[in-house]
């Protein structure tokens, strides 16, 4: 495989070596090919396959180890425990039996709002379709993909509609995880945003502000979990007279659904904003000051010297900001456990909380199929979310 | 550049300097007699035989055995187990090592270790409510014999249900009791004997009293407070309450008769039933003289509650008459027996019938009590894969915090979490009046427990395979929808009904019904 660029050729080639190359020239040349080919494949066998083998053992044994525990139930026995087949069952129940209401929620017809949402949702995807089949620059095997990635898509907003904007309808885990992950996120961009704006400015104490907006990220979530439970305790706890000197003694975090809600996305940006804040002001700090100076001179406001300028070269860092935080996102669990236990009722139960519950309770099989279904579900998201935006991401580039 | 580092190299040097000179930086095991991590047994522990320990001088009896013992890490639990170890060493010569890890981590970490052969832990401080998993398999020791024959235990001190029912399954015994835990009702006996109530005897009695008090200051801070207060919270331990609540409605004609399923076709009794509306209306009638956040209160929050005056009623486990002393509720705390009801449910028909000679045959005064024991006592037992000498040493060591003279101490100490469940511990009150306790409030907490521990129809905690499912998965799950209104009664009963037959089906339903029959101690 490597014989015509070998260098016995190259010296064959060489002026005054013109003739045919004499046996003992031939011979050297298979050796040398010989070595060359089993140097390669030593090399190959040495650096490669070690890599390979330790990513395959950390990651895609888990992986399938958990796509057996997924179809099985734990049977313990005396010495063992095995794990006896159960086919889709876990699934099954999950999607459409006695755990498809704490799963997906329960689903009524929608409102007209709902309708005119899943509507405009089936539209918009229809036309990015067309506008793919229109371009002729992708593979049928990418079609294929943006065709379940586009069903997935109209069927997840078909579950936030049927859920959120009907009568009678209520989320599951599912949807529940997607309005902290959403609801979080939008807070946590406009907050770390705004303070790294803020701290990019010449001020006083920038140096200290900067050290204190990083506080929060440093500390376990758990220990945050804690201590909001501390702060939304409106009847005892450190803040009680706080709470009563703003006449909210009887107000209560927890027996209404969008406030329990509201109290874990409170908690969650408080914690998270930092993250954002630090890589928004690095990306501010490595913006060329000059363009922005150069328009402020042509008499650009500062509204559209931010509009035109600086988004647009934050959009890119903005971007994998997002990225990064929808994937984190959706395994939120500290938070709405320790917080309110999932509570009022399922109200607050994210996904992985679910399956920590299944957890606890030895139920490993469900709590696998949860664990993949959330894996599906953040594929989705993740690559709905990367096609939506590189494209624009690669336009203002 | 080089001054930053030197800065920064003055402030690391002297936390490494302190860091090595402190105490813990000592690896002395003589410094930590009672570790909180795990280690293993020394592989050259001479495996000491019974006879040969039998025949050993004090303080050598268990020489150079090391022993795991999981439990809770409370700090309850975990505490007297850690305090008491050093002693028990001493007279020994073997060592103690409490494992202490969350609540919800016990039964996972011991169940896991067990059935995958590990064997790392040699005893377990854990719910006897779990037997189910544990005994079928063959994970833990038979303890009949050593129990039975046992001075330092003195098993017939023991009350006849945590040693007849508590600590057998299947006729015989597991564990070595360590706790006393049902729920009884506590009240401000001040406010109650200035208004000449008598303590609640039904759940209607409850309800009235709540309301009564519900919005008055009941401790003087000229802030309104709280008829009633039972910790609600979602994945705590609040889906006992319940049970408590339905018990007396479910459970008239003695233990054995079970109050979670009819004991002929294992079905549910938590179910679609007129027993189950009542108690369901009934709970959530009690949320609305609590707390505005009581659906996320846990038990910590009901305690600090009550024992600050702001609650006149709430209902726990043992607890508060000796958390009682030292704070605002010190001899304004009453203890009565969990209120009954003056109805129970006809099983062939769903239907709520009158209490009489035949269906409530214990009844007192036409109220059907069903005292209810919750979670069942801290229970200690002994991992039947040990090594004989760790086994010996590990029950020596349950069996030494189980004897009247140590226990007798370690259920009048709040801070312990152990509650009375020895004959000697109701009789000597000398203990009780040295922990803070005044004579009258000794009398009136000794006595609820001694009523409702007398009552035959006491009523045993589930405990078959997957009990943790059908409590903390599914029980847990619909109650809070149904406080949080995502579920009405009867979507309620339809959640932990289907969810328990799944669960049933799912594990077999002839060996579930077995295992439930076995539990209640009915001979097959």
């Amino acid at each position: 495989m490597a014989s015509s660029n070998s260098p016995t050729d190259e010296l064959s080639r060489e002026p005054g070596l013109t003739g045919p190359a004499p046996p003992r020239t031939a011979a050297r040349r298979a050796t040398a090919t010989l070595g060359a080919w089993r140097s390669e494949g030593a090399a190959r066998w040495l650096f490669i396959w070690p890599a390979v083998l330790l990513i395959l053992a950390l990651s895609l044994f888990p992986l399938v180890a958990s796509v057996a525990l997924s179809v099985s139930k734990l049977v313990f026995n005396p010495g063992r425990v095995d794990l006896s087949f159960v086919g889709a069952a876990n699934y099954q129940q999950l999607l459409f039996g006695l755990e498809r209401s704490h799963f997906l929620g329960v689903l009524r017809t929608p409102t007209p709002l709902g309708w005119a949402i899943l509507i405009g949702t089936v539209a918009l995807t229809a036309t990015a379709w067309i506008r793919v089949l229109r371009s002729g620059r992708v593979r049928p095997l990418g079609l294929v993909f943006r065709l379940v990635g586009g069903l997935l898509f109209i069927g997840l907003m078909g579950l936030l509609v049927q859920t959120l904007a009907s009568d009678g309808g209520r989320p599951g885990s599912v949807v529940v995880t997607l309005i902290f992950v959403f609801g979080g996120i939008a807070l946590q961009l406009f907050l770390g945003l705004g303070l790294a704006m803020l701290a990019v400015q010449q001020v006083p104490w920038r140096r200290f502000f900067r050290i204190l907006f990083l506080v929060p990220l440093t500390i376990t979530p758990v220990g945050v979990g804690y201590m909001f439970l501390m702060m939304t305790d409106t009847s005892k706890g450190p803040f009680e007279p706080v709470w009563v000197a703003l006449g909210l003694r009887n107000f209560t975090w927890v027996t209404d659904p969008w406030l329990a809600r509201g109290a874990v996305i409170i908690g969650d940006t408080w914690q998270w904003t930092p993250f954002v804040f630090i890589v928004l002001l690095a990306a501010l700090e490595s913006l060329d000051q000059e363009v922005r100076e150069a328009a402020l001179v042509d008499g650009a406001s500062r509204w559209q010297s931010f509009r035109h300028i600086t988004m647009p070269a934050l959009l890119p860092v903005t971007t994998t900001i997002v990225l990064i935080r929808i994937i984190e996102g959706f395994k939120i669990i500290d938070m709405p456990n320790i917080l309110l236990g999932g509570g009022p009722g399922t109200a607050t139960q994210s996904m992985t909380l679910q399956a920590y519950i299944d957890w606890n309770t030895l139920n490993l099989g469900r709590s696998a199929a949860v664990a993949y279904l959330l894996l599906i579900l953040v594929s989705v998201v993740a690559t709905v979310y990367v096609s939506f935006v590189r494209r624009r991401v690669t336009e203002l580039a | 550049m080089v001054s930053r580092f030197r800065s920064i190299a003055a402030a690391i040097v002297p936390i490494l300097v302190l860091t090595a000179c402190s105490p813990t930086a000592s690896p002395s095991a003589s410094s930590a007699p009672a570790s909180t991590g795990p280690t293993s047994a020394p592989p050259s522990a001479p495996a000491a035989s019974a006879s040969q320990a039998a025949a050993a001088s004090p303080g050598t009896k268990f020489k150079g055995v090391n022993i795991n013992i999981l439990t809770f890490n409370g700090p309850q639990v975990a505490e007297p187990l850690q305090r008491r170890a050093p002693d028990w060493e001493q007279l020994t010569g073997g060592h103690v090592n409490v494992v202490a890890v969350g609540f919800q981590t016990i039964y996972d970490k011991a169940l896991l270790d067990a059935s995958t052969g590990t064997n790392s832990f040699d005893g377990y401080v854990f719910d006897p409510q779990w037997m189910g998993d544990f005994v079928g398999p063959g994970y833990l020791l038979d303890l009949t014999d050593r129990e039975k024959n046992d001075p330092q235990l003195n098993q017939q001190d023991i009350v006849p249900f945590f040693r007849d029912y508590n600590s057998v399954y299947n006729g015989k015994n597991y564990t070595v009791p360590l706790d006393g835990d049902f729920h009884m009702v506590y009240y401000r006996s001040d406010l109650l004997t200035k208004d000449g109530l008598k303590p609640p005897a039904t759940w209607d009695d409850y309800l009235s009293i709540a309301q009564k008090y519900n919005g008055q200051d009941l401790n003087g801070d000229g802030q309104p407070d709280y008829g009633s207060c039972i910790a609600k919270k979602k994945g705590a331990q609040s889906y006992w309450w319940i049970i408590s609540l339905a018990a007396g409605l479910l459970q008239s004609k003695g233990t054995s008769q079970g109050a979670f399923f009819d004991t002929t076709n294992m079905n549910p009794l938590f179910g679609q039933n007129e027993a189950m509306t009542l108690a369901l209306q009934t709970y959530a009638k009690t949320a609305t003289y609590g707390p505005p956040d009581e659906l996320n209160m846990d038990v910590g929050g009901s305690r600090g509650l009550f024992t600050t005056g702001r609650c006149a009623l709430t209902m726990d486990w043992g607890d508060i008459g000796t958390l009682a002393p030292g704070t605002f509720a010190q001899d304004k705390t009453g203890a009565t027996i969990t209120p009954g009801w003056k109805q129970v449910l006809d099983r062939s028909t769903g239907k709520l019938v009158a209490c009489d000679a035949t269906s409530c045959p214990d009844a007192v005064d036409g109220v059907n009590y069903a005292p209810f024991g919750s979670f069942g006592g801290w229970s200690g037992a002994v991992n039947a894969k040990s090594p004989k000498a760790q086994q010996d040493a590990a029950y020596d060591f349950l069996s030494y915090m189980s004897s009247p003279a140590i226990s007798g101490i370690d259920v009048t100490l709040g801070k312990t979490g152990f509650n009375p469940y020895r004959t000697s511990q109701f009789t000597n009150t000398a203990p009780w009046l040295a922990a803070g306790l005044s004579q009258a409030a000794t009398d009136n907490y000794l006595g609820a427990i001694k009523t409702s521990l007398d009552n035959k129809n006491f009523v045993l905690d589930l405990r078959i395979p997957q009990t943790k499912q059908y409590e903390q998965d599914v029980l847990d799950t619909a109650i809070a929808q149904y406080l949080a209104k995502e579920l009405d009664e009867a979507g309620t009963e339809a959640a932990i009904a289907d969810g328990w037959n799944s669960i049933t089906d799912q594990a077999g339903k002839d060996k579930q019904l077995a295992a439930y029959v076995a539990s209640l101690g009915i001979k097959q």
